[in-house]
This record gives structure tokens, sequence and C-alpha cells, in this order.
């Protein structure tokens, strides 16, 4: 039985649960003189019922869903005869991918062998008896379940508590995927970057001046030392996250500061949507305009008055990407901004000053830390903006402070090492789960002081 | 400011004032200088935007036209297959109609120049033509057939004519083909059906958005159906119910600062947890959805939370008064009205979701899929995927389907924020 079946069979199966529960409820309440005799509405005796229906018997099916692949696949690599098995495992992972996308109907890779072909009808016969057996347990427990709550309906049944700790459970799990995200964040990415750092000692890489990722196929290849040194890559993320900064935090700042100060309503009418519209346009919409447009027109420029510019420069990707952060460096600090007291201003008016005087000395010093926070978290969007870079920076990792030549990111990097062909035991790969654990404890850093001096700010006014 | 402490009074003040009036003009340009600078931040993106916008449409709008060209296709005895059309040899068909519009072509060289002025695709138009209403021997087919991509950018002004031949693409032989196309008026710009109806091609000219599109459509439809829901519970809880606490607080820093994790740190996490640990199908809408639905979850909690904050408190009191429970409070009153508020989140974030390309980058949606797909375990590309796709190809068609990918995109982004500002607008409710 395909899932799709099983879980629409599991949804008619609870409605019908859930009409039972209900009736018995009312045929319950009408023998004993009316609903008021019931513990609680007659819907609740339903929901329970759909609820013992259908929570078991699905967990068990998601449970199912998760380890499918892998248990079927290990299966069925154990019955491989002899001779596959002696293979060697980048050779048998081969096979096994081979054997599968024959099942599924895909091309394969290789001629198709007669040990392969016999490999895929095990296999979907091993994919069909577990589809059936999940099938029958899965249903067998929704009947269970639902047979179970509904012999056990009562008038004191205390249905609606039952049916309310259920929910709170699922909201209390609904609400702590947050935090399984971040730990599956920090597992998997830790997990990788050990296995890298096995390979490359941590100074090596933390401290390291040469970056050329390519790792040999052949021993004797030419330039197969793979050289694993990610100060370059720091270097041109830092900085193109600069040129980005220089853009967006004084015109980020300046159109805040004019839209909630001085602009009128009409123009704010016009300018906030319009900042809108900045923010919501894609990343890779931003690097196509930057690798098509802004870049050839700085190496143009530049050209004209005698320079050589590359035609990836670090200054094309970080001018496009300081307009990107705009919007956000406006929005954050006009809640900043707006969230200083007007006491504060008429104090500052009553004692002669202008508008202008007003913002510099006493605006900007009492908003100054929401705004740093505020800037700190358009530098950490900066560090992990990837569809700019990828586009219009380059992949060579120069080590240079000269924005007119190319530099590379963490990002670009990250892109280009695990797109492709991946083998998850090369340094190779596994560099770019490294960059990944720096990329995202140097993020976190920032966001936790960015959020912690905003959130302090704020309190200081409210 | 004030040095003059000294003993007479009343002149002091009428001194105070005067140098506050010296000081008042350069303390007015400034003010004005000031005010100037705000003005000019704004412009600058402003100008930007405009420059953005009008230079993807200038490079996109010309997509929506292709060339065609008119080509008769005589239809002898014996060509097209009786018992089986499909399996006709249709390129030979078309290679032959073309060779008897230019009779003068013999060298084979000079032939395979002359055949590559036409798209491979224009047997398959043949092919569908035939099969949907079949020929009689001996009738002659005008077809509207696709030029290859080098002609259409000729045609569309991308390609000068007047520049050396080696510096074009077609050589001057080509040229003169083309001029007795033009001559006969049988070469034109017609609306562009492919781009709309075919997924991803090597040929730019067979190349659609159309599976791009519908990739989207399934991805978005993962997403959608995981983080509202989802998204919903989790605000519900930490809003209406949650004690405030050590664990509580944990849960709150995790998902501000999920918001703030770079989006490709996201493409890590499902490459090594969904595709390496659960063995789920590479470039698929499903793994791409529940990467998506993490990436979002934030900001629709947040969202949520601020719509369900906009309750008052004195609805909550008033159904506790009338002896609802805490959960019947949040059911049937403060959800209902919170709920246009976590909408217009939700779209907000799905707007978001559609425009994301790295962490789809990771899970390997940058394959080559010709393929449109047909569900959510089926490989697929995505709209901005394909953007990055197309944009790297080297073909200068490439660059109008590109920015047209990009119109396409924009279009649905704006419909959905539009529908976000209506459904604000409709049912935002003042207290």
């Amino acid at each position: 039985m395909s899932p799709l079946l099983l879980l629409l069979l599991l949804l008619v199966l609870s409605v019908a649960g859930y009409i039972m529960g209900q009736q018995k409820a009312l045929g319950l309440a009408r023998k004993t003189g009316g609903t008021r005799n019931l513990h609680s509405l007659p819907v609740y005796y339903g929901a329970l019922t759909a609820l013992w229906c259908c929570l078991p018997a699905f967990f068990m099916f998601l449970f199912w869903i998760a380890f499918e692949q892998s248990i079927i696949t290990g299966l069925m690599a154990a019955d491989l005869p002899e001779e596959a098995l002696a293979l060697p495992a980048a050779r048998l992972n081969v096979l096994i991918n081979d054997i599968q996308s024959l099942a599924g109907g895909n091309i394969v890779s290789g001629e198709v062998t007669p040990l392969m072909q016999k490999a895929a009808s095990h296999y979907l016969s091993l994919k069909g008896i577990g589809q059936m057996i999940t099938s029958v347990i899965v249903l067998v427990a929704a009947v269970t379940g639902m047979l179970l709550v509904h012999g056990r309906i009562r008038p004191d049944m205390r249905a609606r508590n039952q049916v309310e700790n259920a929910f709170m459970g699922l909201l209390v799990v609904c609400s702590t995927i947050a935090i399984f995200t971040t730990i599956g964040i920090v597992l998997s990415i830790l997990y990788e970057a050990v296995r890298f750092f096995q390979q490359i000692p941590v100074t090596d890489f933390l401290f390291g001046l040469e970056w050329s990722p390519q790792m040999a196929i052949r021993e004797d290849q030419v330039g197969s030392s793979g050289a694993f040194g990610a100060v370059p890559v720091f270097v041109g993320t830092i900085l193109i996250s600069a040129i980005a900064m220089f853009v967006a935090a004084p015109v980020g700042l300046l159109s805040a500061i004019y839209l909630s100060e001085y602009a009128d309503r009409r123009l704010r009418a016009v300018a906030k949507p319009l900042l809108e519209i900045l923010a919501g346009i894609p990343t890779v919409v931003y690097g196509f305009f930057a690798a098509l447009v802004v870049a050839p027109l700085i190496r143009n420029s530049g050209a004209q008055i005698g320079l050589d510019v590359s035609s990836e420069s670090a200054l094309a990707a970080g001018l496009v990407m300081g307009i990107m952060i705009i919007p956000f460096v406006s929005s954050l600090s006009d809640d900043v901004i707006n969230a200083v007291p007007q006491s504060l201003r008429d104090g500052a008016y009553s004692v002669g000053a202008t508008r202008s005087e007003t913002i510099k000395h006493v605006l900007v010093p009492a908003a100054l830390p929401g705004i740093v926070g505020g800037l700190l978290l358009a530098v950490s969007r900066a560090i992990g903006e990837t569809m700019i870079v990828v586009m219009a920076a380059g992949l060579s990792a120069n080590m240079t402070a000269n924005p007119l030549q190319a530099v590379t990111t963490v990002t670009v990097q990250i892109v280009t090492l695990l797109v492709g062909d991946q083998e998850f035991d090369s340094p190779k790969t596994l560099a770019a789960f490294a960059l990944g654990l720096v990329l995202f404890i140097g993020t976190l850093f920032l966001n936790i002081i960015a959020l912690t001096v905003v959130r302090k700010y704020r309190e200081r006014y409210e | 400011m004030n040095n003059s402490s000294t003993k007479n009074g009343s002149r002091n003040a009428g001194r105070t004032i005067d140098i506050v009036n010296k000081g008042l003009k350069r303390r007015y340009r400034k003010e004005k200088r000031f005010r100037l600078y705000g003005i000019l931040s704004i412009a600058a993106s402003a100008a930007f935007l405009a420059f953005l916008l009008t230079s993807i449409v200038m490079n996109g709008y010309s997509a929506f036209l292709q060339t065609c060209i008119r080509l008769d296709v005589p239809i002898e005895a014996g060509m097209i297959d009786e018992s089986n059309p499909k399996r006709s040899d249709f390129q030979g068909i078309i290679k032959s109609a073309i060779r008897e519009y230019y009779p003068d072509v013999t060298e084979r060289r000079e032939k395979r120049e002359l055949y590559s002025l036409f798209s491979s695709g224009a047997a398959y138009q043949l092919r569908n033509n035939v099969l949907d209403n079949p020929p009689e021997a001996g009738a002659t087919l005008s077809l509207w057939v696709l030029a290859d991509d080098d002609v259409d950018m000729l045609m569309k002004g991308h390609m000068k004519r007047d520049v050396p031949e080696s510096e074009r693409r077609l050589n001057d032989r080509q040229l003169r083909w083309i001029e007795k196309l033009e001559n006969d008026d049988r070469i034109e710009k017609r609306f562009n059906t492919t781009f709309f109806t075919s997924g991803d091609s090597r040929e730019p000219e067979l190349a659609g958005i159309w599976g791009a599109v519908r990739g989207s459509f399934y991805t978005m439809l993962v997403t959608l159906a995981l983080s509202f829901p989802i998204g919903i519970a989790a605000a519900v809880y930490l809003e209406e119910f949650a004690p405030k606490n050590l664990a509580t607080d944990f849960i709150e820093v995790n998902i501000n600062n999920l918001a703030a994790v770079p989006s490709i740190v996201f493409g890590l996490l499902g490459l090594a947890v969904f595709l390496n640990f659960f063995g789920m199908p590479r470039s698929t809408p499903l793994v791409g959805g529940i990467v998506l639905m993490l990436m979002t979850l934030p900001t629709i909690i947040i969202a949520s939370r601020a719509a369900l904050k906009a309750v008052p408190p004195s609805i909550r009191e008033a159904a506790l008064g009338v002896g609802s429970s805490k959960l019947q409070v949040v059911s049937s009153h403060v959800l209902p009205l919170a709920l246009p508020g976590m909408l217009t989140g939700t779209i907000i974030g799905m707007a978001q979701a559609l425009g994301e390309t790295a962490p789809l980058l990771m899970i390997g949606m940058v394959a080559f899929i010709v393929d449109i797909p047909g569900g959510f375990t089926d490989p697929a590309a995505v709209m901005p995927v394909q953007i990055y796709l197309w944009a790297d190809s080297p073909e200068r068609a490439f660059v109008e389907k590109t920015s047209a990918a990009i119109m396409v995109l924009l279009g649905f982004l704006i419909a959905m924020n539009a529908l976000a500002v209506v459904m604000r607008k409709k049912f935002e409710r003042r207290w």
C-alpha cells in the first residue's frame, strides 16, 4: 500500500472514530438524561477516539518512513553475493546506487548485469514486504486504539482534559522544533567537521595561508597537494562584508533617520514599500544583476581611468550586497529610533537645538546600542549571504585587501565544494562542513551579541 | 559658548543672542545638508531599484518572443511510417524540406551550417503536428518551426550584422540564407509559448520555466503544509501557555537565533541529516520543502506571536468568565481573531522561501532536469535555482531567458506580497 493511500485511510479511520465516539457519548447522554450529565461535551469523546486512532499509528508510520530506505538498503546489501561484497567500499556504494535506480526505473551508470537485475527485484520485493508489514501494523494500531477508547467511554470519563492534554503536548512538541533544528545543525556540522579535522589539523585550517582544496584523484597528479589554510577565505569574506557595510550602514541609517524624523506621511507611504521591495527581491536576482551589469560596469569604468579591475572584483559583489542589506539596516534602525522617547526630542528642541542637532547629539547617542546591535545583525547577514557572492565573486582565494581584485568567501567555497559529485570521505567535501562550522559559530556569536544588545536597549526605554 | 560672564548683565543677554544669531546661518546650513543626505540616501535606494528593474526588464522582455521560421514541409509517400507514425524520421523530413527551400546548397559542410539555423526542436514540432492530424501523402505542411538561438539573437539585435565575420557566431553565408528568409517573409518573432510550457533544456530556444514553476509549487506546498500548523502551534504555546522559565527562554533564544542563521547552514543540515542520515531522495521537492520549512519557521512563529499579542486580554478574560477552559479560550476566541495576522506572516514567510536558493543548492536541486516534475519525490528544479543555472550558462540567449525567469519569479513574489497587504488591510482590527 503506498504511503499516501495509507495516510488517507488513516484519516478516514480517524473521522470514523470521531463519529463513533461522539455517537456513543450522545447515546449515553440520552440514556442518562441530557448532555449535562456527561463530564465533557460529546465532541470531546469523539476527538479522544480519533486521537487514539491516528496518533500512535501516525508515529509508527513516521518511524517507518524515516528508516525505510536505510533498513531496506541494508537488507538488500547483506543479501548480495560474495563477489559483490568483496568490492571496495566506494564501488559497492556505486553498485547499490545502481541497483536502487534500476529498481526505481531510472538510468543506471553502467551496464546492467544479471546480478544487478536479481538484486533489484530482491530490493523491490523487500520494499513491497516492508510496505505491507507497515500498512498492517499501522492499520491494526489505528483500529485497536479506536476500539480501546470507544469501549471505555462512560459519562464520567474526563474526555476534555485528556484531549486538552494531548493538544498541549502537541503544542509543546511544535515549539521545541526550533531547539531540535539548532541541535541538528550543530551535531551534523560538527560531526563532519570533526572528521575533517582528523585529516587536517585544526591549526592548519584556521591559520594556514594557502587555500586550494583540489585533491588528487591519482597519486602522481600535478598540483595534487590539497591545501586547506582558510585564512585567505576569511579575509575575502571580511573584505566583501566590509564593502557591503560601507554602503549599507550610512545609507540605511540615514534613510531610517530621514523617514522617521523628517518625512511627511506621503513620502513615507512611498519610501517604505520601496525599501520593502528592495528587501523582498531574491538574492539570486541581485547576484545575476551584480554579475551581468555591475561587474562589467565597474571594470569598464576602471579601465577608462587606467585601473586594472578584475571581472569578478570584490567591489561589485560587495556593492550589490550592500544595497541588498540597506532595507535590513534601515528597518532595524527605524524600530530603534522610534523607541527613543519623545521627551528626549522635546527636551533638545526646547533648548533651541535644530532638528539635525537633536538627531546627532540626542537621538543617535540614545539609540546607539540599538543601532550597533542592528548593524551587527547586518554584518552577520552579509557574512552568511551566499547567492550574490557565488554569482559575482571569484573562486580563487587571493589574500588581498584590494577591492578591485577577485576574492572568495566562505559561502562560495561551501557551495563549490558541495555542488556536484560528493564523496563523504575526502577532505575536499568535508572542508565545506568545517567552513560551515566557522560560519555558523561566527554568525551565532554576532547574533547573540546583537540580540542581547537590542533587547537590553529596548528594556531601557520600555 | 558663553564666554561673557561679565559684570554688565543687561548687555550680556544681547550678546548671547548675537552669538546664537551669528551661528544660526551655519547651523541652518548644516541642517539643510543633513536633510539632503537623508533624501539622497533614499533616492539612492530608489534609483538602484529602478536601475535593477529596468535592466532586468530590458534584458528579458524579448524572451517572451521567439524567432520562428515558416517551413514548407512536403510530405511524400513513404515518409511517414504508416504502421507506427511515431517512429518516422522527422529529422530527415525537416532536413529535406530545408534542402528543398535552398536548392543551391549542396556541399556537406554548408548543409550542416544551414541545418544549424533551425532548432533541433523543429523535428518535435513536426512530429506533434503529424501525430495530431496525420497528413495525406503528397500534401505540403506549412509549419512555423523554431529557429536556432543564434538566429534568434540576430533577429533580436543582440548579434550585430555589421561586425567582422570572426566576431559573430553566424558566418556571412548563414546571414545570406537568413536574408532570403526575410525577403520571403518567412521569418518572424512570435509569442514564445515554449518558455511557459516546457522544462529546462541545453538549447536556449527549447528551454522553459514551467518545470521550475511546478517544482517551486510542490516545494512550497510541502513547506506550507508543515510550517503553517507547526508555526502556529509553537506561537500559541509560547504566547498563551508557556510558563516563564529557563526552558521557555531557551526556546525563544533558539527561535530568534535561527531567524538570523545564514540560509546556507540549513542546506548543510539538510544534506547531512535528510539526505545522508535518513537517505531521502536528492533533488526532490520533499527535501527542499522540509529544509525551507525549517528556515521559514522562525519568521512564521515571530509573526504569529505578534498577531496573538495584538488580541486584547479582555477577550480571553470574557471567555474564561463564561467557563471556557484555557484551550477553549484560545481555540475558539483568540485564534480566530489572530488568524488573519498569522496568515499574513505565513504568506510573507512563503515569499521568502520561494526566492531562496542557497540551501537548495546543498541538497542537490541544481541538477539539470528536463522532465516536468509530477510529484513530491520527482527530481525538480525550483525557480530561483533555474535562474541560477541559466545565469551560469554561456549562451547569449540564456541571458534573456534568465531575465525573463526573474520577471516571472518577481511576478509571483509581488502577487504573494500584494495578497498579504490586502489581507492585512481587510482583516486588520484595531481594538
